[in-house]
């Protein structure tokens, strides 16, 4: 575990895991998204709190990728996007016009559902996020290098070829490395969208063990179509049907004694 | 239940055909084998004829002095002499000029065009560039000789009525949109999840383009480069009309100065007796022009797949 501490300054994050009030790190009030005349999103309003995992589930076209890449502002890439609400990250709206994109991103990771490593060297990948985060020293790189690809307990299997090119991994070693990829810029976010859809069981639970370490250092929110692991990974749980959250709780709670009839439903196989 | 049999029943008889099938599926080897045999029995007929006709020409002058020599003298009644290296100089420096103008602006509309405009840009933008690569290259050599350098002369008095700058500039003009064309087709190609990978990492926009999508596309432009550079050397038309004849070992470009293929141009069109040296020594620099370009090819083969980012 201590090996996987990235950012050891930290501390104080430890120290409010037990208690009941953690803080928040992104508050999403009165959401509303269209692609075109698509209502994707409407009306959301959820926290999310830090050092916890936050799962988002729901059936397929309900707007959870959707509002997990609102979060870090990918979704802008697609035409024809309009927003209305907010999204306070530490405090600040994300959609103010003085906010900085690229800040934003530099603090919030994000994994995909698809492994999407660069045409590069192992190495080169990792090195990626710094290098254009101004970072040339070679010897500072290599640590950065060695300390990610740890942080996603992925070191031993690539450390021997770290100068091969990163598509001769397989799915799940490519995944990690894109954590790793993450992980290099010390972000205090991670989003990861269904990132263990494309992995055999085997690195999916590799994934979710590496999930549940990464939670001591980062705040994590994660979409999922698997209700186990959801029930296994999280702490607090937020249903989505229709562009609409149903329902926000602890995991525990919604897979236990859900209050809505529709998450109850959906748990439990009926729909979706 | 009874479609299910009648399924059954349409696949049996197609098994039926399964001997046609079988004799079909043997004879197309063969067939596509011989049609595929045309371009390469074309291929052996041109180098050897080439070769042959070459070796005719070095029966005659020696392939040293060929090389070394200065001086281009291939009509020359008093004492005719040959050199490639005129020539040489000439292609070169038109092709350097081109491809100075070609490169960037090839480049600069591809990184525009593929990362930058809206679709309804590119929608607008391809079209024009495809016109330019429709023109004739006739029309280009014109425009270099009655419009291109009476400009440049007004800024350059030195320059003279046919030289390597004017040509090279219009043929860079001309090459821009393949350059462009085939960088862009190859940016385009990198993979939408692999810039997505950047920008999630808070990379700018100029970041994902200059070190992700150009590294992962490097093989693409190059070729469309060597390629670029190809089309320079073997262009006629444009030089032919505008850099003059001058057979000097030159490397100023305000001056008159011929390329390999305009000279094949004059020697041809003018009264060089079949079985004359000058006759033969068309075929010395057409392989030259030949040996150039696949020496450049197969170098761009080996750089594009040293530099290659597989995806
Ligand atoms: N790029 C896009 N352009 C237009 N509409 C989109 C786009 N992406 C998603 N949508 C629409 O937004 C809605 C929500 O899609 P989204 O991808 O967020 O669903 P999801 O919950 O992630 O589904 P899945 O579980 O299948 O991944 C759907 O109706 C979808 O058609
Ligand atoms: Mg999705």
């Amino acid at each position: 575990m201590s090996s996987l501490s990235m950012s050891t300054e930290v501390p104080v994050k430890k120290e409010t895991k037990d208690h009941v009030n953690k803080s928040v790190v992104y508050d999403t009030k009165n959401l509303n998204l269209w692609y075109g005349d698509n209502h994707a999103l409407k009306n959301i309003n959820l926290p999310m709190h830090e050092n916890e995992v936050t799962a988002i589930i729901g059936p397929s076209g309900c707007g959870k990728s959707t509002y997990i890449k609102t979060l870090n502002r990918m979704v802008e890439l697609v035409q024809d996007v309009s927003i209305s609400g907010e999204i306070l990250y530490r405090d600040k709206n994300i959609f103010d016009k003085n906010y900085r994109v690229e800040e934003l991103r530099t603090r919030v990771g994000m994994v995909f559902q698809k492994p999407n490593p660069f045409p590069k060297s192992i190495f080169d990948n990792i090195a990626y996020g710094p290098r254009i985060h101004g970072i040339k020293d070679k010897k500072i790189l290599k640590e950065i290098v060695e300390k990610s690809l740890r942080g996603a307990a992925i070191w031993d299997e690539v450390k021997d070829r770290l100068q091969e090119n990163a598509y001769g991994l397989s799915g799940g070693q490519q995944q990690r490395l894109c954590i790793a990829r993450c992980l290099a810029i010390e972000p205090d976010v991670l989003l990861m969208d269904e990132p263990t859809s494309a992995l055999d069981p085997k690195s999916t639970l590799k994934v979710e063990e590496l999930i549940k370490e990464l939670k001591e250092n980062y705040s994590i929110i994660i979409v999922t179509h698997n209700m186990q692991q959801a029930a296994r990974i999280s702490d607090k749980t937020a249903f989505f049907l229709n562009g609409e959250v149903i329902e926000y709780d602890d995991t525990d709670i919604i897979f236990s004694t859900p209050s809505d009839k529709r998450t109850e439903d959906y748990i439990t196989g009926r729909f979706g | 239940m009874q479609k299910t049999v009648s399924i059954k029943d349409l696949i049996r008889k197609d098994n039926n055909k399964n001997k046609l099938k079988m004799g079909v599926e043997k004879t197309v080897p063969f067939l596509l084998f011989a049609l595929a045999s045309i371009s390469i029995l074309t291929t052996v007929g041109i180098v050897s004829t080439l070769l042959y006709e070459t070796f005719l020409f070095f029966r005659d002058v020696s392939i040293i002095e060929f090389f070394t020599n200065t001086e281009m003298k291939p009509l020359s009644r008093v004492e005719p002499s040959f050199s490639i290296l005129p020539l040489l100089s000439g292609t070169v420096l038109i092709s350097l000029v081109a491809m100075l103008v070609a490169i960037p602006i090839g480049l600069t509309t591809a990184i525009y065009l593929s990362e930058y405009a809206s679709v309804n840009v590119r929608k607008a933008v391809k079209p024009v560039i495809e016109v330019l690569a429709g023109i004739p290259t006739i029309v280009y050599g014109f425009f270099a000789f009655t419009f291109v350098t009476p400009l440049l002369r007004e800024f350059i008095p030195a320059l003279q009525a046919t030289n390597a700058l004017s040509p090279g500039i219009v043929m860079g003009i001309m090459i821009i949109p393949l350059v462009a064309s085939l960088s862009e087709d190859a940016m385009n190609s990198v993979p939408k999840a692999m810039r997505e990978g950047a920008l999630a990492l808070g990379a700018t926009k100029l970041e994902v383009t200059m070190r992700v999508v150009i590294p992962a596309a490097i093989s693409g432009i190059i070729a469309s480069f060597v390629l670029g550079i190809s089309r320079a050397i073997g262009e006629t038309m444009i030089v032919t009309i505008a850099s003059g004849s001058s057979k000097n070992l030159t490397f100023d470009i305000t001056q008159s100065m011929q390329t390999m293929t305009a000279y094949i141009v004059e020697v041809t069109s003018g009264d060089a007796g079949a079985g004359t040296t000058a006759y033969y020594s068309l075929y010395a620099v057409a392989f030259a022009l030949f040996f150039f370009t696949l020496i450049m090819n197969m170098f761009a083969g080996y750089i594009s797949r040293k530099y290659r980012e597989a995806y």
